[in-house]
């Protein structure tokens, strides 16, 4: 009933803001900027809350997802398993498989060989946390992180798996993460789009990225992932033409608009002014989508923080300074994806200079946000879309080795945005196959992602072709463990 | 900082009078006389209540059955002598009692569910027992029955039948039809309509001067008749078909299935039935063994992704292929969301796990890669598949626009009876066999006789077009309306269950439903009756009345103005500077895009790491052939709505954004349009008042107002100046897209052109069908 009444009296103040169109459509077009369901003729939103309106105080505001694509190995990161190393080259007992389903690349493979880390572990911070010694400068920062050794997902290939940690759903027509929250929370710059994609390449094994993981789904596309890139045009099409100056371009807004207005005379319909607005967002956007991504302008100081591959656009190291650059501006959720994880054989050298590329600039991220006070209210999340295989893929000797998919169980971390700092959760077996403590699934993690972010995964829903469609599909739960 | 208190102003208002309860004093809906079953009271019981007590046995709380007569009768398990609903006693059913009861123990909906039931839902599920409690089968499996035209006052303003049922529901809501549009907005409207293009000034002007009666037929005509007509309604039908040019997936590989979509052109434009349009895309492999054009569009079922990893696991990758080819079938032609019965029975449509995988059943006969090489080998067609040969095409299918001496080969459909047998998949899971089924279909929708049809994809075509099948006219013929009108008759056009939108007009649906089968399904028929009826005539101008009754525009009181479509917007450039190739089929092309986007995110692996553009003619193709790349789509089909291929679609959403608004200003082939057109004006004899209306006149398909033009040639000598001063910004300003500059181009007088008519590119009338 009240959300009947509610959705009566927003509909009242729609009318009575696009009737007043003439006068000025100020209002109506920033409201509708900021949270753009939030007027639209059709709500079909929550049962509970309106858009914009948490459901809880929440202890995040803005989110960065550093996505490490094709799956970082947990064994030589962060879940050190010293047992494999006293059994290496033994076979994997069937007893802890349990018959678990094979990809079909090592499906065929007679044995399963097991194998342990190539890299020494330490142990860090005030917990004596064990971090590889592959990355040292992540490792520095252990008493501002949560890591979650726990993870366990569903799919046991990069393109579903990918899918469903993005999206919640290993199909592919659903919104993103980031889509879903643009959508219950709206927008903090009016000038910037609210969910925000980089993506950078390492030099390990590719694996593809895929539009359809930023994607709208069914929602408005104005909840649509923005893909950033490192080319002259930040932002597709944000650059005037040559010959086309910044003035010039105005005066041909101006006279636009005018033509506009005269058509709205005849015709009456708002979205005539909602187009003119769009286009004033968009010159607008054309020079703060600039000033964020330009990074000419920072610090050596932050410069070094990062290392030097900040200055190089396109690298990861530059994707996660421009992520605290717009985070900073108010962009709601900024996505980054880092290919190159997927060492199926060749692991020893492949995830050494993959690790170093990510290194330096993930902790970074954390040190300055924390520096500049945001870390509180920004949540940052590492980690890739599952594990890898406690047993060796192709031919194993003392010196290298190789590491298949592994949905059981893989590692996460997450800092800053109300997460405990300093704390590790969950536990997988000795010998890393399964998890045996506190696990978390996909969808509680999206859970805990959303409850940070003051929403209540069971109540942002929306409705199309006839079900109430969440980010969480049917389940999770939050892991109230882990929130500060 | 005044924008900001509005906004603030308002959620505080909300807030406040959230605190303060006093909704009941507001306007409410008010409560129907004679309440219906259909239309009033299932909404209510299926949103609130049909997911845990409807039909999914296995969710069915404490064995309440709400969605049928004799579970609501039924005493309750736990309470022998209570039930669920009394007919015409309130007071005595459970139902009732324990929507309205004020202990929260007792409260339905549970709090944990998160939903509630308003009070005018209340004061309906009420009525409805004392008026008995009759329940009666969902309006969309009623067999189509062609109702009477309503009875009018007066029928002066109809047109044809279809106005009848609207003047009928204008009438109740005391509501004028607009008038009828003036004759330059009306042929925008009917030529993107039915042929994706704009009207040319000669056209225009041939409608202008034809004062005869039947002027405006005359036109309908020439448009359906027109080659172009198949390319407008093949860009739709690519979205129900999940059409690509990839696989998809990690490495995304090269797929050729264009020959495909080059039948489905040929298809339209030959008009085929609708019924021989889906029984070849069906079942084309089924029939005579020489119709290779029926086995090549057959490849609709193949259109789906395929995923080409190297470590998938080959029966779970087989079964989400003929998963997929269920949904589509469902969604496409039923509008029913099958997929929802996959896992578990749906919770809101009699459609049952088992009847999903019978139906499942008829698309599992396909035989599958026998093992992962194919995949190593990414083929660009996988079997079963045929080669299309020169002497092929040049003899039996002439329609493929394919260059001679090139191979191209497309994945077709082939079943091998006893390949394999179907089981249900407990929860959907791949590895989960449960018991075998054999083909049929929900038998809700309508019983599938085996006695009269086959069980394979042929009997499956003829139970679609059976005449009492309820769902496929009704549900084809809602989709064109939703393309010329804006929106379906029911607005879920994907999804005519429970949870669907009811429709606007129930009884039009019917009439055009069953006036479409006793038309033998044909198509252009079924357009033109849409575009003849006044309704659809009518002027898109809307009155402050118009806002404040029907905001929506359920009633049809006026023309929605529609947006373009994003092949739509490039066409029109395209067409209305003389650049379009109006060359029909081919291969898909690959026009200006942005560098990077494909390299940006490619594994690495196969023919499209690179995005390597076309040169020349193909430049200029229509929207429909550009390249779909599934994990990098075009981006300006991906800011202006277009779908994303990765399942069966029926509908695309229409919204604004400023990235459309960055596309219209800064993409080349928008710029182009307004260099190419500017040179060709410039080159004409003429004042430059007369360019610019010329220019106008073709690009808003109207003549210019003098408002427009004064405005527009101050616009004019305010640039003249400037690119005067500019001599460099000019010749920088017109070197775009690779369309030659004429040898003798003035740069200053056509960039000066050139900034104007971009202008007139992005007026919102121009991409609006007003």
């Amino acid at each position: 009933m009240e959300k009947e009444q509610f959705e009566h009296r927003l509909n009242i103040n729609r009318r009575h803001f696009l009737s007043k169109a003439a006068l000025g459509m100020g209002g109506v077009a920033l409201g509708s900027l900021l949270m753009p369901d939030l007027l639209k003729r059709k709500q079909q939103v929550s049962d509970e809350l309106p858009l914009g309106l948490t459901h809880f105080a929440p202890k995040a505001k803005r989110i960065i997802f550093l996505m490490q694509n094709g799956a970082p190995s947990q064994l030589e990161t962060f879940d050190y398993k010293p047992k494999l190393e006293q059994m290496f080259g033994q076979d994997l007992p069937e007893s802890i498989r349990g018959g678990q389903r094979l990809t079909g690349m090592t499906a065929n493979q007679k044995n399963f060989p097991l194998v342990g880390s190539h890299f020494k572990f330490n142990r860090y911070g005030q917990n004596g946390t064990y971090v590889s010694e592959l990355l040292p400068h992540i490792a520095s920062i252990t008493d501002d992180l949560c890591i979650v050794k726990s993870m366990h997902t569903e799919a046991i290939n990069h393109d579903p798996a990918l899918t469903f940690l993005q999206t919640g759903s290993q199909v592919g027509s659903r919104p993103s993460m980031g889509s879903w929250l643009s959508y219950g929370l709206g927008s903090e710059n009016k000038n910037l789009p609210s969910f925000c994609v980089l993506l950078s390449k390492g030099r390990g094994n590719g694996q593809g990225v895929y539009s359809k993981l930023w994607s709208n789904g069914f929602l408005d596309s104005t909840h649509q992932g923005v893909q950033l890139s490192a080319s002259e045009d930040p932002i597709l099409y944000l650059n005037n033409p040559k010959g086309m100056d910044r003035t010039n371009r105005r005066k041909m807004l101006d006279h636009l608009s005018e033509l506009n207005h005269m058509n709205y005379k005849e015709f009456g319909d708002p979205e005539i002014h909602a187009k003119i607005q769009q286009y004033e967002l968009a010159y607008r956007m054309q020079t703060a989508v600039p000033e964020v991504t330009d990074i000419s302008k920072e610090p050596e100081s932050i410069k070094e923080l990062y290392g030097s591959d900040c200055t190089i656009p396109g690298t990861y190291a530059a994707n996660c300074l421009l992520a605290r650059k717009l985070s900073e501006s108010g962009v709601r959720f900024v996505q980054l994806y880092h290919q190159g994880w997927d060492q199926h054989n060749n692991l020893v050298g492949g995830i050494k200079g993959q690790s170093k590329d990510v290194d330096q600039a993930s902790a970074a991220l954390i040190t300055d946000l924390k520096q500049r006070g945001l870390l509180d209210e920004t949540l940052v999340i590492w980690g890739g879309e599952f594990g890898r295989t406690n047993y060796c893929q192709g031919k194993l000797t003392p010196k290298n080795y190789g590491r298949d998919h592994h949905p059981r169980c893989f590692s996460m971390f997450m800092a800053g945005g109300g997460i405990k700092a300093g704390t590790v959760y969950g536990k997988t077996d000795e010998l890393g196959y399964n998890v045996i403590e506190n696990p978390v699934h996909i969808h509680d993690l999206h859970a805990t992602i959303m409850y940070l972010m003051g929403l209540d995964h069971e109540k942002l829903t929306y409705k199309h072709l006839g079900r109430r469609f969440r980010l969480t599909d049917v389940a999770g739960h939050v892991v109230k463990d882990i929130i500060a | 900082m005044k924008q900001f208190t509005s906004i603030i102003a308002i959620l505080c208002l909300l807030v406040s009078c959230k605190e303060q309860g006093d909704y009941n004093k507001m306007a409410e809906k008010k409560v129907p006389k004679v309440v219906d079953y259909n239309f009033d009271v299932r909404p209510i019981l299926s949103d609130k209540c049909f997911s845990c007590h409807g039909p999914d046995v296995k969710k069915r709380f404490k064995g309440l059955r709400l969605d049928t007569q004799e579970g609501a009768y039924k005493a309750l398990k736990e309470d022998p002598s209570a039930h669920g609903i009394v007919p015409k006693k309130p007071m005595e059913s459970e139902v009732y009692l324990r929507i309205v009861t004020k202990d929260t123990t007792q409260l339905m909906p549970p709090k944990s569910s998160n939903l509630q039931l308003s009070d005018y839902e209340k004061k309906i599920i009420k009525k409805w027992i004392e008026q008995g409690a009759a329940y009666d089968t969902h309006w969309a499996f009623k067999k189509v029955e062609k109702p009477d035209l309503p009875t009018l006052e007066t029928s002066e303003w109809v047109a044809n039948e279809i106005d009848y049922f609207i003047a009928e529901k204008l009438a109740e809501n005391d509501l004028m039809p607009n008038p009828k549009a003036d004759k330059e907005r009306l042929l925008k409207r009917v030529a993107f309509d039915i042929t994706g293009l704009p009207p040319t000034i000669a056209m225009q002007e041939r409608f202008l001067r034809d004062t005869s009666k039947n002027a405006f037929e005359k036109i309908v005509d020439e448009l359906l008749a027109s080659k172009h007509y198949g390319e407008k309604m093949a860009a739709t039908w690519m979205d129900v078909a999940r059409y690509a040019d990839s696989h998809g997936f990690q490495d995304d590989q090269l797929r050729t299935q264009w020959p495909w979509r080059d039948w489905v052109i040929h298809a339209f434009n030959e008009n085929y039935s609708y019924q021989k349009f889906v029984t070849y895309q069906l079942a084309g492999d089924m029939l005579d063994k020489d119709n290779v054009e029926a086995l090549l569009a057959s490849g609709f079922n193949r259109n789906h992704k395929i995923n080409q990893e190297g470590g998938i696991i080959r029966e779970e990758t087989r079964i989400e292929n003929v998963t997929d080819r269920t949904n589509t079938f469902g969604k496409a032609f039923l509008g029913m969301t099958f997929e929802c019965a996959k896992c578990h029975d749906h919770k809101y449509d009699p459609i049952s796990q088992k009847e999903y995988f019978q139906t499942f059943a008829f698309f599992d006969r396909v035989p599958f890669r026998e093992n992962n090489e194919y995949a190593a080998a990414k083929l660009f067609a996988e079997p079963p598949k045929i080669l299309i040969t020169d002497s092929l095409v040049t003899k039996t299918l002439p329609f493929i626009n394919k260059t001679p001496n090139v191979k191209v080969e497309s994945m077709v459909m082939k079943d091998i009876p006893n390949i394999r047998k179907t089981h249900i998949l407990n929860r959907g899971a791949y590895d989960a066999k449960g018991e075998v089924v054999e083909s049929a279909t929900p038998s809700a929708i309508m019983p599938f006789d085996t006695l009269q049809y086959k069980p394979n994809r042929l009997g499956l075509t003829q139970w679609l077009f059976d005449e009492n099948n309820p769902l496929t006219s009704r549900v084809y013929v809602n989709r064109i309306w939703q393309e010329l009108f804006g929106k379906g008759i029911v607005n879920t056009s994907g999804d005519f269950g429970m949870q669907g939108e009811l429709p606007s007009h129930a009884a039009l649906l019917n009439w055009l439903s069953a006036d479409f089968m006793e038309h033998d399904w044909d198509i252009k028929y079924l357009i033109k009756k849409m575009v003849m009826s006044a309704t659809y005539q009518q002027s898109s101008v809307i009155t402050q009345e118009h806002l404040s009754v029907d905001p929506d525009n359920n009633l049809l009181a006026r023309a929605s103005r529609n947006r373009f479509t994003t092949e739509m917007v490039r066409d029109h450039a395209l067409a209305t500077s003389g650049l379009l190739n109006k060359d029909i089929g081919g291969r898909s092309v690959r026009v200006y895009q942005p560098d990077g986007l494909w390299e940006a995110s490619t594994a690495g692996r196969g023919h499209l790491t690179e995005y390597i553009q076309d040169k020349g003619e193909l430049l200029y193709k229509r929207g429909l052939y550009i390249f779909v790349k599934r994990t990098s789509m075009p981006p300006v089909q991906m800011v202006y709505d277009g779908t994303s291929r990765e399942q069966c679609e029926v509908r695309r959403l229409s919204t604004s954004t400023p990235l459309q608004a960055l596309i219209n200003l800064n993409d080349p082939t928008i710029l182009e349009a307004a260099r190419v057109l500017s040179e060709k004006m410039t080159e004409e004899k003429g004042t430059i008042s007369e360019k610019i209306a010329k220019a106008f006149r073709t690009i808003l398909c109207r003549k210019i107002k003098p408002e427009e033009k004064e405005l527009l040639v101050n616009y004019y000598q305010e640039q003249q100046e400037y690119f005067n001063a500019h001599p460099q910004e000019a010749s920088e300003f017109i070197n775009v897209g690779e369309h030659p500059l004429s040898k003798n181009t003035q740069s200053v007088k056509v960039a000066t052109l050139m900034q104007v008519i971009h202008t007139l590119y992005n007026m919102e009338e121009t991409i609006v069908k007003s």
